[in-house]
């Protein structure tokens, strides 16, 4: 990803003077964002020492794979009670009109079902081949434990006040968990995580979705400056997270999931056509998956793309869930953390792994058939498609293959899912904003205004660099974010035990089913 | 032990005509007592974002607390001042569903409802609460116009 930065730094140096004068805005826009955030991207993508694997990905692996072996495979053993518990079989009548928890699950979701899964996907398996799709699944069924022990902590450690409204999310746990556990430091952890959800929220909960959306809209209607694409979607998200225009957010929110259904569906309408290339597209992921078949950086490529990719869509460990969760109404906060481990799931092991086999069956992906090797394009850094084609016009051609209207349903889908993750998101980033500055009006437009201000910025540059300066904000939530969960995960085992003896004795009520 | 009635109202005029017909009912049948049920309409499947979420549990408590002031109170004033034991329940689900789960709960004999008088195209499509209410109903269910 660092030599993606640097690629992308160099060819933009190296553009005719007349394109750059007709990009004019966007070019000016992009490269002092690409300045501005080159260090930071630079650090947290650093590789470890004699290797090309990124720090970061290792850190996000390991915690996962601890967070599985530290509760016995969690997401296995209670996958059937967190059915369960969204069906609302063990909610009690008399909470009705709170947030359920199929509620708490479906806001999380929303924020985190989008581009990821479709631009997201496509630039992992663009640049790792299927067999990142591999890498992803892993990372989604392992991230499930880490969604778990966030989102629990989240319930656990919230702020429920006088007026009956709730604030959670890492940063409440961070500082009441270290306290109660007597260990020092968690105030401070909870700024650093503060200041990196705010980055985090202007980045790929932000211009990231900004920059895919007007890739989309000017792949359909034709090229055309980004900023009037930021200054619109802008403007729409100012009237509703500042003016309070309410009704855009619900009907986007209704929307959406209806959306995914026909993001799933069309996926599926494509693998029963081309049934019989989901064996070889399988195949593919397999052998990809250890061999690399000739993509960048080979098999080590594939891994880093598939864990990074899955980690930027599910956010398992990045913290974010556990603000989205922590406003259901339970007295057990572990039920949230089993509903939340279908998170990954829904979003990586299903969603992402949809696009994978799309894209590969497609064809979009140049192959040499003598070798049976992906083709690299010139820079070498990824895999040459038909039409030069990256992240989310990859997909949108890939599914354009087999229904030729789709592309336009998937523009309208990935307009749909950047306003409602860009919504979310201004949510996680205000409550660190509020965390760190305090609740007021004022403080609080102070942020939404920005927010709005970064947008433009975001629809305005490149999709190297803000792809690279996306991951790199969400990625350092996932570093304060999994240091924490490592202190706090012996809180989360008690109540795992506490909860599991209840349950095996039938004391936890159950009033359905 | 007394007969007991539960009484459906939804604030709107029909509301009205079904505490009539309970009061008519109740005096007919001698040892009655009313309750008087309002249900707000909610489904634990809604999608909401996630400032709804953080807030709702100070709605939910700001829309039973308006609904008892000035729908519930009102009208088990108005049947004690005629003299009939009467109660008030107010709570979120589906109509149908927890009109039944208070009879259940409460030992009723009967539901009395009122016919919705505000139909629109969502009622045609996808049948009204009283259609629901009747097909379901565990108790004897009447529907006065």
């Amino acid at each position: 990803m660092k030599k993606l930065a640097f690629a992308t730094a160099a060819s933009l140096a190296a553009a005719p003077a007349s394109a750059q004068e007709s990009l004019g805005l966007d070019a000016r826009v992009n490269e002092i964002f690409a300045q501005a955030t080159g260090p930071f991207v630079n650090f947290i993508f650093a590789p470890l020492y004699g290797t090309d694997f990124p720090w970061i990905v290792l850190w996000l692996v390991v915690a996962a794979s601890v967070f599985s072996l530290y509760f016995g495979f969690v997401q296995f053993r209670y996958f059937g009670h967190a059915i369960r518990l969204v069906k609302g079989d063990y909610t009690n009548p008399n909470d009705a009109g709170e947030v359920s928890h199929f509620q708490a699950l479906a806001t999380a979701l929303s924020g985190t079902v989008g581009l990821g899964n479709i631009a997201g996907v496509a630039v992992a398996v663009g640049i790792g081949g299927p067999g990142a799709t591999f890498w992803m699944i892993l990372a989604g069924l392992l991230g499930m434990a880490s969604k778990f022990t966030e989102c629990t902590l989240g319930v656990k450690y919230r702020n429920e006040y006088p007026d009956g409204s709730v604030s959670g999310g890492p940063m409440y746990y961070m500082s009441k968990g270290f306290r109660e556990l007597g260990l020092p430091g968690g105030g401070l952890l909870a700024i650093l995580f503060s200041v990196f959800c705010i980055l985090g929220a202007l980045g790929g909960g932000n211009m990231f979705q900004a920059n895919q959306a007007h890739a989309q809209i000017s792949g359909i209607v034709g090229d055309y400056p980004g900023w009037i694409t930021g200054i619109v979607f802008a403007a729409v998200v100012f009237t509703v997270i500042v003016g309070g225009i309410k009704s855009i957010a619900r009907v986007t929110e209704k929307v959406v999931p209806f959306m995914g259904i026909l993001y799933v569906g069309a996926a599926l309408i494509i693998l029963i056509m081309e049934y019989d290339k989901i064996g070889w597209a399988f195949g593919q992921i397999f052998a990809g998956a250890f061999t690399g078949l000739g993509v960048a950086g080979g098999l080590v490529g594939a891994l880093i793309q598939g864990f990074k990719r899955a980690a930027f869509s599910n956010e398992a460990g990045v913290g974010s869930a556990a603000i989205a969760h922590s406003a259901v109404r339970t007295n057990e906060p572990i039920t949230e953390g089993f509903v939340s481990l279908l998170e990954p799931l829904i979003d990586t092991v299903v969603i992402c792994t949809m696009t994978a086999l799309v894209i590969t069956i497609s064809g979009q992906l140049i192959m040499d058939p003598a070798t049976g090797r992906f083709v690299l394009n010139e820079a070498g850094s990824a895999i040459s498609t038909i039409d030069g084609n990256t992240g989310v016009a990859l997909t949108s051609a890939a599914f354009g293959t087999s229904i030729g209207w789709f592309p336009y349903v998937l523009a309208v889908a990935v307009v749909l899912f950047a306003f409602s993750t860009m919504i979310s998101w201004s949510y996680y980033g205000l409550k660190a904003w509020t965390y760190l500055f305090g609740e007021g009006r004022v403080k609080e437009l102070v942020f939404k205004v920005i927010f709005c201000g970064f947008i433009i910025v975001g629809a305005a540059a490149n999709l190297g660099p803000v792809i690279d300066f996306s991951d790199a904000a969400i990625f350092s939530m996932a570093v304060v974010n999994i240091f924490a969960l490592y202190f706090l995960m012996r809180l989360v085992r008690r109540e795992l035990n506490s909860y599991g003896a209840r349950l095996s004795r039938g004391e936890i009520a159950r009033y359905k089913g | 032990m007394p007969a007991r009635l539960i009484v459906g109202i939804d604030g709107h005029p029909s509301g009205e005509r079904a505490l009539d017909f309970a009061v008519t009912q109740a005096r007919l049948i001698g040892e009655c007592d009313l309750v008087v049920a309002y249900i707000i309409e909610w489904s634990p499947y809604a999608f909401q974002t996630a400032e709804e979420n953080a807030q709702r549990h100070r709605r939910r408590e700001e829309e039973i607390s308006t609904v008892q002031t000035r729908v519930i109170t009102p009208a088990v004033e108005r049947l004690s001042k005629e003299g009939l034991a009467a109660t008030g329940i107010v709570r979120h689900g589906d109509v149908a569903d927890a009109l039944n789960t208070i009879a259940r709960e409460q030992g009723a004999t009967q539901i009395i409802v009122a016919r919705a008088s505000e139909g629109g195209f969502s009622k045609r499509i996808f049948g009204s609460s009283t259609h629901n209410l009747v097909r379901g109903a565990d108790v004897p269910v009447t529907v006065v116009k």
